[in-house]
C-alpha cells in the first residue's frame, strides 16, 4: 500500500471511528443525549482522533526512519570504496535507488517478472540494456555490487511497506478499540478532545518560532562550516570578490555590501521624498473622492511582483538611463548599474513609505493642526512646523523599514544591477548586491563543500542580522511614537 | 506677537486697506502653493511611471499571443515516415524528427512552385530555416498518434521561425538582419512575399498558454504550461498548509494565549518575519527541505513549503485583524448560555470573522503567487520542458513557476524571449487582477460593522 492510500485509509477509518463513537455513546445512554457528559459529536470526534492521531504518528515516524535503516543495510553489500566518504556513499546509493526503480519499472512493464528481477546475476545478463528497455537510462554498466544491493533495497522496501501497512493499521484499530472502550456516560469527551484542539493551536502558533530558529539555524551552521574553511577577517574585511571555483578565491564582503549600500542609498533619495509628499498630501490636501482614487491606484504599486520591476529595469530603465544618461557624459555604456537599480527599487518602495507615513500623519492629533491653525499659520506651515514635527519619529521607523526592504530585494538588482562586484563612486556602474550573489552561488550545479558555495549562507545570515536589526529598531521607534498620543 | 511668527523679523508696517495683500502674505501664499504642488508632483511622477511600466509591459508582451505560422498542405510521404510501409506504430517510432523536417521542407517547396513564389536568390538552407526546428517534433506527434494519415496530403500550420516572428512583429528589420548570423535580408523578403501570398501569418498563439518552455534555439515554441501548473500546484499547496496553521495560530494568540513571555516572544516572530526578505526563506528551504530532508529540488512541494512559512506571518496578521474585529459581546454572550470557549471561538467568533480571513489570505496568496528570489534557490528556474504529473505525485516532479519563467527567459539572449518574458507577465498580472477583485467582491459582499 502507498503512503498516500494509507493515509486514505486512516481518513476512512477516522470517519468510521466517528459514526461508531456517536453510535456507541448514544447507545450507552439509553438513546437519551441528556444522559452523557458531553454532546454526543464530540464522543465521535474523541473516536476519530483517537483512530487518525497515534496512525499518524507511526505512518510519519516509519516514513522517516525506514529509508535509514534500509540504506545502512544495503550499505553494506557496497564496495568498500563506496564507504570511504559522504559523496561517494551518497552517489553509490543514488545509484543503487536508480537501478531498484528500473526493476520495478521491468516488472511493471512486463520486460522482466518479479523473481526475474530478484534473481538477475550481471554475469547472465546485461542488465543496463534490460533496463535501457524501459526507459531507465543509467550513466555506466551496473557492478555487481550495485545490483546486489538494488536487489536487496527492493526486497527490504517492499518488506518495510508491508511492515508500515500492519502497523499503521494495527495501531489505528487499536485506538478506535480503546476510544469506543473508554465511552461512557460519565467520559468527558468534550475535554478531551478540546485538549487535543489546544495542543494543535499551541503548535500552530509555534510554527513562527520554528521557522525563525531554522533559519537561525539552517544559516549559522552553514556559516559555520564557511568559516572554518575561510577566515573571518578575510571575508569581512576582503576587498575583492572573485569566486573561482576551482579553488584560491577571494571571498571579501566588502564590494557587495557598498553595492547594496549604495544601491539602497539611491533607492531611499528616490522613494522618500516621493512617498512622502504622496503622505502629506492624501493625509493633509486631499479630499475624500482623490484620496478614495489615489490612495488605492499608488497601492497597486506594492502589489505588482517585484520581477516585474526587474524587467522593467532590464528593458527600459537601463537603456534609458545609458543611452540618455550615461553614455552622452561619458560615465559608462553598462545598461545594468547602481542608478537603474536604485531607480525601480526606489519606485517599489514609494507605496510601503507613503502607506505607512499616512497612516502616522493620521495619528497626529487634530488638535495640534487646529493649534496652529488658530496662531495663523496655513496648512503647509502646519506641516512643516507642528505635523511633521511630531510625526517625525513614526517617519523615520517607516524609512528605517523601508531601507531594510531596500536591502534585502532581490528581483530588481538581479536584473537591473549587473553582477560585477566593484568598488566605485560612479552610479552609473554596474556593482552588485549580498541578494544577487546568494542568488549566484546557490543556483546551478552547487557543491556544498566548498567555500564558494558556503559563503552564499554567510552572506544570507549578514542579510538577516541586518534587515532584522533594521525592523525591530523601526518598531521600536514606531511603538515608543504611539504611547505619545494614546 | 507678530503676524509672521514664521520669520521671527518684525512686522512690516501695513500701509492702506488691511484686506490687500502685502508682500509678506503674498510669499505665504506662494509657498503654500508651492508645497502643495509638491504633493501632486510626487502622485503625478509615482502614478505615470506606474502607468509607463504597465504599458510598456502590455506593449511588448502582447506580441506573445500572435505567432507567425506558414499555412501550406503537407504531403506526408509514407517512403519516408514509414519505410516498410505497414503502419505499425513501433516501426515508425525509428523514424526521427530529421525525417519529418525532410517531407516538411519538400511540402514547402512543394507549395512554393505551386503557387510561383519566386525564390531565387535563396538556397535551399535559408528556406528551410523559415520553418521552426520546433515543427517537425509537432508534426512526429501527430502522425505517431494517428498512422492513418501517413500518405495523406493534411493542410497544417506550422510555427515560423523565431526571426520570421520578430519580423513580421517589428521587432527584426532589414538592418538588423544584416548583423544576424541567423537569418538574412533575402530571407525577409522572401517572407514579405509569402506573407503577400497568405501562407505566412500571424495567428492567435493559444500554444503560449499551454506549451512548455522550449530551448534557446526555439523562442516561437516556448510556453507557460508547466509554469501555470507549477504555479497553480503551489497555490493549492500553500492554501491548504499555511491556511489552517495560519488561522489556528490567530485563533490562539487572539483567544487563548496567556499573557506571558512566551506569547510575547511569538508576537515578536510573527512581525519580524514578514519583514525577513523573501530570499532568506529561500536559503532556509535549500538548506531545511533540500539539504536536510532530501525533498526533491525544483518540486511544487519544496516551492509551496518555502513560500507557505512566507506567507504565514501574512495571514496571521490579516486573521488576527479580522478576529478582533468580531466584538465582545458575541463572546460574552455565547459564554452566557453556557459554551466552553473552544465553543465560542469554532462556532460564533470564526463564522463571523470568516469573510476577513478569506479576504486576507486571497492578498496572501497574490503576494505568494508573485513571489520568485526563494524559488530560484530551490532550483525552480531550471529548464523543465515536462509537465508535472498529476496529483499527489506530481507536486514531487519537477516543475517551474509563473514569476520564475519570467525571470528566466529575462535572462537569455534571444529577444524573442523578452517579449515571451512580458507575455508571461501579462498572464501574471492577469491572476493577480482575478485574486485581487474577488478580495474586494468578498470585502464589499460580507463586510460588517458592528
Amino acid at each position: 500500500m502507498t503512503a498516500f492510500f494509507l493515509l486514505v485509509t486512516i481518513l476512512i477509518l477516522a470517519l468510521v471511528g466517528y459514526i461508531l463513537g456517536r453510535v456507541r455513546a448514544m447507545a450507552r445512554a439509553g438513546g437519551d443525549a441528556r444522559g452523557l457528559h458531553s454532546l454526543p459529536n464530540y464522543y465521535g470526534w474523541h473516536a476519530a482522533l483517537m483512530t487518525m492521531l497515534p496512525a499518524l504518528a507511526v505512518l510519519i515516524l516509519w516514513l522517516i526512519v525506514q529509508p535509514v535503516v534500509i540504506e545502512r543495510k544495503v550499505g553494506t553489500l557496497l564496495p568498500p570504496a563506496a564507504l570511504e566518504t559522504d559523496t561517494a556513499f551518497t552517489l553509490a546509493m543514488d545509484d543503487v535507488r536508480r537501478v531498484a526503480k528500473g526493476l520495478d519499472l521491468a516488472v511493471a512493464n512486463g520486460v522482466m517478472t518479479d523473481s526475474d528481477a530478484s534473481m538477475i546475476r550481471t554475469e547472465f545478463t546485461d542488465v543496463r540494456e534490460r533496463l535501457a528497455q524501459v526507459g531507465v537510462a543509467l550513466g555506466s554498466n551496473v557492478s555487481k555490487e550495485t545490483l546486489a544491493a538494488a536487489q536487496s533495497y527492493r526486497k527490504l522496501t517492499a518488506l518495510g511497506a508491508v511492515g508500515r501497512t500492519i502497523a499503521v493499521l494495527a495501531v489505528a484499530l487499536a485506538g478506535l478499540a480503546w476510544a469506543l472502550a473508554v465511552t461512557g456516560p460519565k467520559f468527558r469527551a468534550r475535554n478531551r478532545v478540546e485538549a487535543i484542539i489546544m495542543g494543535a493551536l499551541v503548535i500552530a502558533s509555534s510554527i513562527a518560532i520554528l521557522t525563525t530558529v531554522g533559519i537561525i539555524w539552517s544559516m549559522l551552521s552553514e556559516s559555520l562550516a564557511f568559516f572554518r574553511q575561510y577566515p573571518f577577517t578575510e571575508f569581512f574585511f576582503g576587498l575583492t570578490w572573485s569566486p573561482n571555483f576551482k579553488g584560491g578565491s577571494e571571498l571579501g564582503f566588502v564590494p557587495l555590501l557598498w553595492g547594496t549600500l549604495y544601491i539602497s542609498l539611491v533607492s531611499m533619495i528616490v522613494a522618500v521624498p516621493l512617498g512622502l509628499f504622496t503622505a502629506i498630501y492624501l493625509a493633509e490636501y486631499a479630499s475624500p473622492a482623490v484620496r478614495a482614487v489615489v490612495k488605492p491606484a499608488i497601492e497597486v504599486i506594492a502589489g505588482i511582483p517585484t520581477v516585474v520591476f526587474g524587467l522593467f529595469a532590464l528593458m527600459t530603465v537601463g537603456p534609458l538611463l545609458r543611452d540618455w544618461i550615461a553614455a552622452p557624459m561619458g560615465l559608462g555604456n553598462s545598461g545594468s548599474s547602481v542608478m537603474t537599480a536604485g531607480l525601480v527599487i526606489g519606485i517599489l518602495n514609494i507605496p510601503f513609505v507613503s502607506s505607512l507615513a499616512d497612516d502616522i500623519l493620521n495619528a497626529v492629533p487634530q488638535a495640534l493642526r487646529d493649534g496652529s491653525y488658530g496662531l495663523g499659520a496655513t496648512k503647509s506651515e502646519t506641516v512643516k512646523q507642528v505635523v511633521l514635527p511630531a510625526a517625525l519619529p513614526g517617519i523615520m521607523g517607516a524609512v528605517l523599514m523601508a531601507a531594510s526592504r531596500a536591502i534585502g530585494e532581490t528581483m530588481v538588482v538581479a536584473m537591473g544591477a549587473g553582477a560585477a562586484a566593484k568598488l566605485s563612486l560612479n552610479p552609473f556602474e554596474a556593482m552588485t548586491t549580498m541578494t544577487v550573489k546568494i542568488v549566484g552561488q546557490l543556483t546551478g550545479d552547487t557543491d556544498f563543500a566548498s567555500p564558494e558555495t558556503l559563503v552564499a549562507f554567510a552572506l544570507g545570515l549578514t542579510l538577516f542580522v541586518l534587515t532584522l536589526g533594521l525592523n525591530v529598531v523601526a518598531l521600536q521607534v514606531v511603538r515608543k511614537y504611539k504611547e505619545q498620543y494614546e | 506677537m507678530t503676524s509672521a511668527p514664521m520669520t521671527g523679523k518684525p512686522a512690516p508696517v501695513r500701509s492702506g486697506s488691511i484686506l490687500a495683500p502685502t508682500p509678506h502674505m503674498l510669499r505665504r501664499r506662494r509657498s503654500e502653493t508651492r508645497f502643495r504642488l509638491y504633493g501632486i508632483v510626487a502622485i503625478v511622477i509615482s502614478l505615470s511611471i506606474l502607468a509607463v511600466m504597465l504599458v510598456t509591459i502590455f506593449g511588448n508582451g502582447y506580441g506573445a499571443f500572435r505567432q507567425a505560422k506558414l499555412t501550406f498542405p503537407v504531403t506526408l510521404d509514407a517512403q519516408v515516415l514509414d519505410p516498410k510501409g505497414n503502419r505499425q506504430r513501433e516501426e515508425m517510432v525509428k523514424v526521427t524528427t530529421v525525417g519529418y523536417a525532410k517531407v516538411l521542407t519538400q511540402s514547402f517547396r512543394a507549395e512554393l512552385t505551386a503557387r510561383g513564389i519566386d525564390t531565387a536568390d535563396l538556397s535551399d538552407k535559408d528556406i528551410a530555416a523559415l520553418v521552426s526546428k520546433d515543427a517537425p517534433g509537432v508534426l512526429r506527434a501527430q502522425v505517431l498518434a494517428d498512422t492513418s494519415l501517413v500518405g495523406q496530403t493534411i493542410p497544417m500550420s506550422v510555427l515560423a521561425g523565431g526571426r520570421i516572428d520578430g519580423f513580421l512583429k517589428g521587432r527584426v528589420t532589414m538592418e538588423s538582419a544584416r548583423l544576424d548570423s541567423n537569418i538574412n535580408p533575402e530571407q525577409l523578403q522572401f517572407a514579405e512575399r509569402l506573407q503577400q501570398a497568405g501562407i505566412l501569418g500571424l495567428h492567435w498563439n493559444v500554444a503560449f498558454l499551454t506549451n512548455p518552455d522550449a530551448s534557446d534555439q526555439r523562442p516561437e515554441a516556448a510556453g507557460l504550461g508547466v509554469a501555470i501548473l507549477g504555479s497553480l500546484y503551489m497555490m493549492i499547496l500553500v492554501a491548504v498548509m499555511c491556511v489552517p496553521v495560519g488561522v489556528a495560530a490567530s485563533i490562539y494568540l487572539e483567544e487563548f494565549a496567556p499573557k506571558n513571555r512566551w506569547t510575547d516572544l511569538i508576537e515578536v516572530n510573527v512581525a519580524n518575519l514578514a519583514a525577513v526578505p523573501s530570499i532568506v526563506f529561500g536559503i532556509l528551504g535549500l538548506a531545511v527541505f533540500i539539504n536536510f530532508a532530501g525533498l526533491p529540488q525544483s518540486s511544487s512541494l519544496v516551492g509551496a513549503l518555502v513560500i507557505s512559512l512566507r506567507t504565514l506571518p501574512t495571514v496571521i496578521i490579516a486573521t488576527r485583524a479580522s478576529i478582533r474585529a468580531v466584538p465582545p459581546s458575541i463572546r460574552d454572550a455565547a459564554l452566557g448560555v453556557g459554551a466552553s470557549r473552544m465553543q465560542t471561538v469554532f462556532h460564533h467568533v470564526l463564522p463571523l470573522a470568516m469573510p476577513g480571513i478569506l479576504t486576507g489570505t486571497i492578498l496572501g496568496l497574490a503576494v505568494a503567487l508573485g513571489d520568485t528570489a526563494p524559488l530560484l534557490l530551490i532550483g525552480m528556474v531550471a529548464f523543465v520542458d515536462n509537465y508535472p504529473g498529476t496529483p499527489v505525485d506530481g507536486f514531487l516532479d519537477p516543475a517551474t513557476a509563473l514569476p520564475v519563467q519570467v525571470y528566466s527567459w529575462a535572462t537569455r539572449s534571444d529577444p524573442a524571449f523578452i517579449e515571451r518574458s512580458n507575455g508571461a507577465i501579462i498572464v501574471l498580472l492577469g491572476f493577480l487582477l482575478v485574486m485581487n477583485v474577488a478580495a474586494i467582491i468578498l470585502r464589499r459582499r460580507f463586510e460588517r460593522r458592528w
